[in-house]
């Protein structure tokens, strides 16, 4: 027996891999090259994603009934925003250095299609049990992509992890240095190429 | 399709209830995003000013507050130079009993791709460099972020803004090392490779600041102030 039936476990695992928003939709990749420098920086807006999405995709259900479909997407919009800025807030509140660094990074997820996608794709659709397993898949497939391209970023662009020295000093000393294009945009686009590369080889995928 | 009211209606209403939730979530966060605001700035006073001793210790929030209470009284000067509580700049003097250790001024201005904001210190001379900070800005992690690493900042302490002749000359952040042979050595800091322009936009909003605040640290160098 498991706590989940079989359906509500699908939808919670299909984003982290097969589906996953980045890799697969590609979608949500602005903030994917921006924020995956450090991996603090990716877990904690990783972190931002699934409070925001988890909680506009059960709002939005609940409302999914009453929402008139004229003005379901400024509706949807308006859940998102105020979300994002109560996350906003919140991080400014308790994790103010980190905040400082995801800059408007944070404010910018509400442009994230991630969280639209979801809202009009899954949530006007599905009760809201349902629709807070999909938020919560969703967010975690996000997380995953951006934490594995932020420890290669972070590793081999600064020799660090979660802002502690890696490399060892030995190794710069015998003439190791880090790559500093992965600090830059461009490396992440190659990072996430190349995870992108790896996953479709893996499961197959082809574009249609 | 449903009619134009209970589409006003149900708008209105979930415009009212998130408003409601957002102004909530503002306001009662204020006050520790404010106290978040005042530590930052005054953490980075007080590393300008060389507290603590060893950079790489992260001082807590009390200790931070009370260091600041105990050792830094802030003055308003005019842009003569001389102490006025009408004055538009703003100074730090760190104090020691009634002796002075050191003045810091906050300094801000264009890198590359943001205004970047920090704060100078120097010693009671009025002409050598104590420490600098900078605390915020948006510049490239890895390249023009590399002005708040310690390996960058350190190497503006001990140089001097003021020449031979006692004419100002503010601080270079030149391209590569500074070669410590030569005469300007003791104006210049070395460069972030890879951050050429970030360099650049510091060189030019230092002098600009130092211009600012130089009636007041001539003053100092003459002798007029204790």
């Amino acid at each position: 027996m498991s706590i989940l039936s079989r359906k509500s476990q699908q939808v919670l695992a299909d984003p982290l891999v097969a589906n996953n928003p980045i890799a697969v939709q590609i979608l949500g990749i602005c903030s994917a090259l921006a924020v995956t420098v450090k991996m603090q920086t990716s877990i904690v807006m990783a972190l931002s994603v699934i409070f925001v999405l988890t909680l506009s995709n059960t709002i939005i259900s609940l409302l999914r009934k009453w929402i008139p479909g004229r003005v379901r997407i400024i509706v949807q919009l308006t859940v998102i925003a105020s979300l994002v800025i109560i996350a906003d807030q919140i991080l400014r509140a308790y994790l103010y250095d980190i905040s400082k660094q995801l800059s408007v990074f944070v404010g910018l997820i509400i442009t994230n299609c991630i969280l639209m996608g979801r809202a009009e794709a899954f949530a006007m659709q599905n009760p809201p049990g349902q629709s807070f397993l999909d938020g919560l898949g969703n967010g975690l497939g996000y997380g995953l992509i951006l934490v594995t391209v932020s420890v290669f970023r972070e590793l081999l662009g600064s020799g660090t992890l979660m802002g502690f020295h890696i490399i060892p000093q030995s190794m710069y000393a015998a003439g190791y240095e880090n790559i500093g294009l992965l600090v830059l945009s461009p490396g992440a686009f190659i990072i996430l190429g190349l995870i992108i590369w790896v996953q479709r080889s893996i499961t197959k995928t082809e574009e249609a | 399709m449903r009619s134009n009211a209970y589409t006003l209606t149900f708008t209105s209403a979930v415009t009212i209830v998130l408003g409601l939730l957002v102004s909530l979530a503002a306001t009662s966060l204020k006050d520790r995003q404010a106290l978040n605001e005042e530590i930052d700035m005054k953490r980075n006073i007080l590393r300008s000013l060389h507290i603590p001793e060893d950079h790489s210790r992260k001082m807590s929030e009390q200790e931070i507050l009370d260091a600041f209470d105990q050792m830094i009284t802030e003055v308003h000067i005019n842009r003569e130079g001389e102490e006025d509580p009408n004055g538009d700049l703003i100074l730090y003097e760190k104090k020691s009993g009634d002796r002075i250790e050191g003045y810091a001024f906050p300094i801000s201005g264009k890198g590359l791709w943001s205004t970047i904001y920090g704060y100078m210190a120097l010693e009671p001379d009025g002409k050598t460099v104590k420490g600098i900070t900078f605390y915020k800005h948006g510049e490239t992690p890895g390249l023009g972020g590399e002005i708040e690493k310690d390996w960058f900042t350190s190497n503006f302490i001990g140089k001097q803004i003021v020449d031979a002749e006692g004419h100002l000359t503010s601080i270079q952040v030149i391209k590569g090392k500074v070669d410590p042979n030569r005469k300007e050595a003791i104006h210049q800091v070395d460069g972030i490779s890879g951050a050429t322009m970030t360099g650049k936009g510091v060189t030019a909003f230092l002098a600009r600041d130092l211009e600012t605040y130089n009636p007041f640290f001539e003053n100092i160098r003459k002798g007029m102030h204790p």
